[in-house]
């Protein structure tokens, strides 16, 4: 690492940059650990793709050629090398079922999966957020005790039957929006909403607590005692503070998104990466589960760092790489 | 208030051990003259597509529904205390490398990794207790391993090391008895979330196959029929959401009154 810190050092000069360039490398271990795992893993499955493309009756000739045309006959370490080949040239192979190229169907979907998820998050990070603020200024009060009541109830929900119950209401009942598809904004709330309920419970919970403790700070007091009034402390100097906290959350949640995404793009008829994911391992479509995989991945590693970054920002007292001071 | 909860948890559990007393329905019988029947006396929450009564399913499928989340949250907490217990006593390299799959594990979409371990193995109601459990674990051992870290150098450690106890005493005789209020708070907050994630892994068709009656195949089944019948689907969500709220409420009863310090 201090070869590579040296070499970022000269090219980028020591700042910011250097932590970003180090966290983007250490992704290349990461993912190659991670294909090379799950390789093994379904290497290791029973059951043989070549056979479950052709059903048992093939003749034996048929599946041999299947089986060279798929690299199966060769060894393990000959196979994910090829693999790892691909993936070099930005491929991941070609589905078993549609014979379709995987990255190509990942390029078209994860868009989908991605607005979702932005959508779930308009809607949770402020509600989340407004909720757990009334809680906490309201600790100890009748509406306090209502709101944690609620989010413990959002937190139990399973996302798949909220979702048929906000379909049965909003568009069923009510006529409001179309059910599930594709299509303009309509289509979208109502699997956002879904998506959004647990995370906005896990947030009012988080800023709660984090409001809380804040309330009781050195500063807090400093503040009050020179005069500010009660809103100041509250909205600006407690706010800003509570941010860090809250957005580690935010990002960290985003692979609870993930989760819910597999539920909620089945439910609706999401054109997402979970649903198509979640269609790979059933029909154990390999190069489809190994794309999924990588691509979740990396997503997450980049919004991790990408909270990392922000925070940078957001906080001069944290310091992400060691700098002259 | 947590006196409240255990009750209602216990009857929850009783009725679905006894379910045979409260219905007199075979929960897996076919009976094609009372199709989509809406709640009646008869059948008190209706009856599903295929005749069956919807009461007599989700009290059996409770007992899957309860027995995996339970078992699972056993297996984890036993895996993680033995794990954290190592990891946090050896510090060191071993440390570092455990702690490294366990941040792995708590960083990944958990209910992604529970449905490609329950590709791997043939769905049924052990490979979802496997599967929930092989990343339920990780919580259990990152919470034990900073127990052991902060007490690693107490007074009691170190004269027990003095009067020359092993190393196996210590942490199995002196160590684990103080980490068990922690993991078994730590089990009612994680119940819960097991609940959901059999009840999602069986809505994805990974979990108890049919006929065997569960609460996340039964919305699953069932969903199609939202408009035409909604009590088919609503009643089973509502027994997955009811059980799940009570072990979060136990779950944060728990810890309020018992660990204030551990994180969901």
């Amino acid at each position: 690492m201090v070869r590579i810190e040296w070499f970022a050092f000269r090219v980028f000069g020591g700042t910011i940059k250097v932590y970003i360039l180090k966290r983007l490398l250490l992704l290349i271990p990461l993912l190659l650990g991670i294909t090379m795992l799950t390789f093994s893993l379904i290497k290791a499955l029973p059951g043989d793709p070549a056979m479950s493309m052709v059903g048992e009756r093939a003749s034996p000739e048929v599946i041999e050629s299947i089986r060279k045309e798929l690299n199966t006959d060769k060894s393990f370490l000959v196979q994910y090398i090829g693999y790892v080949k691909l993936l070099l040239k930005g491929e991941f192979g070609r589905s078993y079922y549609t014979n379709r190229k995987v990255s190509d169907d990942i390029t078209a979907k994860f868009p989908n999966t991605l607005l979702l998820a932005v959508g779930a998050m308009l809607i949770a990070v402020p509600a989340g957020i407004i909720l757990g603020f009334i809680s906490a200024v309201k600790r100890g009060t009748a509406i306090d005790r209502g709101i944690s009541s609620l989010s413990v109830i959002g937190l139990s929900l399973p996302v798949f039957w909220s979702g048929l119950l906000i379909m049965l209401f909003f568009s069923l009942k009510m006529k409001m929006l179309p059910p599930s598809g594709m299509g303009d904004i309509r289509f979208l709330i109502m699997p956002s909403l879904t998506l959004a309920l647990p995370a906005i419970a896990t947030l009012t919970r988080i800023s709660r607590t984090t409001l809380i403790e804040l309330f009781g700070m050195p500063y807090v007091r400093t503040a009050r005692a020179k005069g500010l009034t009660e809103g100041r402390v509250k909205f600006i100097h407690v706010f800003k503070n509570a941010l860090i906290p809250l957005i580690t959350v935010i990002g960290l949640d985003f692979g609870s998104y993930l989760n819910g995404a597999v539920l909620t793009e089945t439910i609706f008829g999401w054109d997402g990466i979970g649903r198509f994911a979640m269609e790979g391992i059933i029909k154990r479509d390999y190069p489809v589960i190994m794309g999924c995989i990588i691509v979740g991945t990396t997503a997450y590693v980049l919004i991790n760092l990408m909270v990392d970054i922000i925070y940078h920002y957001l906080d001069p007292r944290v310091r992400l790489y060691a700098g002259n001071d | 208030m947590i006196k409240g909860i255990v009750i209602a948890l216990v009857i929850i559990l009783l009725a679905s051990i006894f379910a045979p007393f409260i219905s007199d329905y075979n929960p897996e019988e076919v009976n094609l003259d009372e199709l989509k029947q809406p709640p009646s006396l008869s059948h008190p929450l209706g009856t599903d597509n295929k005749g069956r009564d919807i009461l007599s399913r989700i009290l059996y499928g409770g007992r899957i529904s309860l027995s995996v989340a339970l078992v699972a949250a056993v297996v984890s907490m036993g895996i993680g205390l033995m794990v954290g217990l190592v990891s946090g006593y050896a510090g060191g390299k071993t440390d570092t490398f455990i702690m490294l799959i366990v941040d792995f594990i708590l960083a990944f979409p958990s209910l992604l990794l529970a449905i490609g371990i329950s590709v791997i193995l043939p769905p049924g109601i052990y490979t979802v207790m496997i599967a929930i459990a092989s990343v339920g674990w990780a919580s259990f051992a990152r919470l034990v391993r900073g127990y052991v870290l902060s007490s690693r150098e107490a007074p009691y450690i170190e004269a027990a090391r003095a009067i020359g106890c092993s190393q196996g005493r210590i942490l199995f005789v002196h160590l684990l008895p103080q980490c068990i209020p922690l993991v078994i708070v730590m089990m009612g907050l994680k119940l819960g979330g097991y609940i959901l994630t059999e009840a999602s892994l069986s809505f994805l068709g990974l979990g108890a196959q049919p006929p065997m009656p569960s609460w996340g195949s039964m919305v699953s089944a069932n969903r199609v029929f939202i408009m035409s019948a909604p009590w088919m689907v609503i009643f089973p969500g509502l027994a997955i959401a009811v059980t799940a709220l009570c072990f979060n409420m136990l779950g944060d009863g728990l810890r309020d009154r018992y660990g204030p310090e551990i994180k969901r």
